[in-house]
């Protein structure tokens, strides 16, 4: 009895804990900030900007994603698994390294321009809204083409089959099939992209700016960075967190489907139509597929053999970063267990509410919230590097309750019983039940917590310069054009991204 | 002697009531209808669930609010009554201390009821490994171990086949004449209950009824005993 109220108030200790961070420091931000009259022109076109750019982002993606989608569906062919997978990759892969793959393919020198040069054709810009706007569909097509597939594949077999056998058309099969599914789906796509979109700031940070390209994230780091006017980014900041509540409330509406779940490649695909319909479809995944990993494969080609060449600071930064990830995705993998489990056994809905409150705070105003709570105590540079950690660990719980909530749940549905009437509990429970049971959720859950805090550039942004993480780093390296070595730095951090994910995720399944 | 005193539990649109007077080393099944609160009844004596009103009493004292592992019961579930992911050995040490800090003479005692169910040899491999019914044999040899004075069964045998179903139920036997055990067994086939409980519970109509003799309880059967029997 005892340690089942221990557990539980553990649980609430948890949620409080978490409520009172967030909250807190959303509250600090609300006391700084001044009323919305000290919002200048120039804020008001951030906001405007910020939701254009997600719902222009959004409709591009999602639009894209069915022909994507639906070849994938109806064609099987060699490397088709690896592709699945692969479109998993944009998740964990660090926002500034897929912008660094984009400048080298789109940007001025780029191999893009260099072919409209030759051709006497007129250069595109990277830099600009056209550039954020890119950037976003390059990491949202593939989700998005992922949710869909998976609605695809909803459609049972025999539906096809019976299709086949009244001998419907493409357009026949599109029409009675594929539209109604997409009419469900497509809405909780797009709503899906629009809020990662929403407080977009790394995209912005290094393609936006200026007059017709600012986020809201990307105004608040200004204000704080540049002009130091917390008052400022703190009125910023509410407007941020009034624009992802407002984006929540409509998704109360819209069911919004997981974004990484398992078993994409159940059961036999339809057999697609034949004829030009073959040559179309190929065209589609080849570009997707060119898209994606097109620009990925531009860094690799100058980073790889850059890699012994870097410098020591840029292997500090690395190592920082490594340390830094690894404390906050274990301290992201404790909170989400011991919220988890007091969920299963069923206590109150404001816990997991709790859980999911990182969803309406973003890390910019988290950051700006911490520092004006904290300023007393601390300086910037103290603060950077535990804010930091902290605030990616809390970014990461909503994924990681999400993979560990449902795991908890059957364990306790399963051997909840068995272990009360043997009087397991505290220690032996978790040592002997719970790890074991919850091992592979909680290594996929500690992996993502690890990827996205090794690549994540954005809190940081605000406080540290003399002891920067690898995604500052890069990003440094970038802004003074020493690209090579940018390129090496790149590839170092995708691969300790994807590295510390597969370290993390095997350690989970080290039993199976 | 375990009394169910004036026990009343209601949960939606469900209730059970029971108010039942059961000797010590008695046999008795538990025989209803699905959805009649069989599984409740022994739920409620586990700790599972606790009454709105009432008292369970074992020996004059009452274990109402105790803990499910603090009372003097061992259960046998209908599904998960092994941990897949420990060993033999572990999955029946278990019974003897939870954290598995087994001393010299514990560990001799685990090789003992190994060695009783006919499972010797077996302990280091992980129940995916063995059949049904010898995952029934462990499960025994816990309870075996454990000879806590009251057992609850919700069914543990139902997916055994008729002839392992019997070589179970006259280990159980067995084992419960060994530690004097009062049992409990809630079964869907009478047959068992003419072998193995000279006594049976029918749980009806929202109550849990006084035992009564087997054999005449099922020779005549109150109308809904009867429709549920065919």
């Amino acid at each position: 009895m005892a340690a089942r109220l221990r557990g539980v108030i553990a649980g609430r200790i948890v949620a409080a804990g978490l409520g009172a961070l967030i909250l807190g420091t959303l509250a600090a931000v609300a006391w700084q900030a001044g009323g919305l009259s000290g919002l200048g022109e120039w804020d008001w076109r951030a906001v405007r900007f910020t939701i254009w750019q997600a719902a222009l982002s959004a409709t591009l993606s999602a639009a894209l994603a069915v022909p994507v989608a639906r070849a994938l569906a109806r064609r099987r062919f060699r490397g088709r698994g690896l592709l699945v997978t692969l479109l998993g990759a944009p998740f964990i892969l660090p926002v500034i390294v897929a912008i660094m793959g984009l400048i080298s393919v789109f940007g001025r020198n780029g191999a893009l321009n260099e072919g409209l040069r030759a051709l006497g054709l007129p250069e595109i810009g990277i830099y600009g809204w056209q550039g954020v706007i890119l950037a976003h569909v390059f990491f949202n097509l593939p989700l998005s083409v992922r949710l869909i597939l998976q609605g695809w594949q909803a459609i049972p077999s025999e539906r096809f089959r019976l299709a086949s056998s009244l001998g419907f058309a493409p357009a026949d099969i599109a029409r009675h099939l594929e539209r109604p599914m997409l009419r469900a789906a497509l809405p909780g796509v797009w709503l899906a992209v629009f809020l990662v979109c929403l407080t977009s700031f790394t995209v912005a940070l290094a393609l936006g700016g200026g007059p017709r390209a600012t986020t809201v994230e990307l105004a608040i780091y200004q204000a704080f960075r540049f002009d130091f006017d917390l008052g400022r980014a703190a009125t910023l900041g509410l407007v941020q967190i009034g624009l992802c509540i407002a984006a929540m409330l409509a998704a109360r509406w819209i069911a919004i489907p997981a974004g990484f779940g398992a078993g994409m490649d159940a059961g036999q695909g339809p057999t697609g139509p034949r004829g030009w319909r073959v040559a179309a479809d190929a065209a589609v995944i080849a570009l997707a597929a060119g898209f994606l990993l097109w620009p990925l494969a531009a860094v690799m080609a100058v980073g790889v053999p850059r890699l012994p060449m870097l410098q020591a600071d840029i292997w500090w930064a690395a190592g920082r970063s490594v340390v830094m990830a690894v404390i906050s995705a274990l301290l992201a993998v404790m909170l989400c267990l011991t919220l988890a489990l007091t969920i299963a056994r069923g206590a109150g809905r404001w816990i997991e509410a709790a859980g999911m409150l990182p969803l309406i705070a973003s890390p910019l105003v988290l950051g700006t919230g911490l520092f004006i709570l904290l300023r007393d105590m601390a300086g910037p540079q103290q603060m950077a590097l535990p804010v930091t950690v902290a605030i990616n660990a809390a970014m990461a719980l909503p994924f990681g309750l999400r993979a560990l909530i449902p795991a908890a749940r059957s364990l306790q549905d399963d051997y909840g019983q068995l272990a009360a009437s043997l009087d397991l509990r505290g220690w032996a429970r978790l040592r002997y039940l719970t790890l074991p049971r919850l091992a592979r959720p909680l290594g996929f859950a500690g992996g993502l917590a690890a990827a996205l805090a090794m690549g994540d550039l954005g809190v940081i942004t605000l406080f540290a310069s003399d002891q920067p993480t690898l995604p500052l780093k890069l990003y440094q390296l970038m802004n003074s054009y020493r690209m090579a070595d940018a390129a090496g730095a790149a590839v170092l951090l995708m691969a300790l991204s994807f590295g510390l994910f597969w370290v993390f995720d095997k350690g989970g399944r080290l039993d199976a | 002697m375990l009394e169910l005193r004036d026990i009343a539990f209601r949960q939606d649109d469900f209730s059970l009531c029971a108010d039942l007077t059961l000797p010590k080393g008695g046999r008795f099944a538990v025989i209803g209808a699905s959805g009649s609160g069989k599984s409740t009844l022994l739920s409620l004596i586990g700790g599972f669930l606790f009454p709105d009103q009432g008292k369970v009493m074992w020996n004059g004292q009452d274990i109402t609010g105790m803990a499910p592992g603090d009372r003097p019961i061992s259960t046998l579930f209908q599904h998960h009554n092994l941990f897949p992911h420990l060993t033999i050995r572990q999955n029946i040490g278990m019974g003897l201390r939870p954290d598995l800090r087994l001393d010299t003479s514990q560990r001799n005692r685990v090789a003992q009821v190994l060695d009783q169910v006919g499972l010797s040899g077996m302990g280091d491999r992980r129940p995916a490994a063995l059949s049904g019914g010898q995952q029934s044999r462990v499960a025994l040899a816990r309870v075996l171990l454990r000879a806590r004075p009251i057992l609850l069964l919700d069914e543990p045998f139902a997916a055994l086949g008729p002839a392992l179903k019997a070589e179970m139920l006259s280990l159980l036997n067995d084992i419960a004449d060994g530690t004097e055990a009062t049992v409990l067994m809630v079964t869907h086939d009478p047959q068992d209950a003419r072998v193995f409980s000279p006594q049976t519970i029918l749980v009806e109509d929202g109550r849990a009824h006084a035992p009564r003799d087997t054999a005449p309880l099922l020779d005549d059967p109150p109308p809904g005993l009867r429709a549920y029997l065919g």
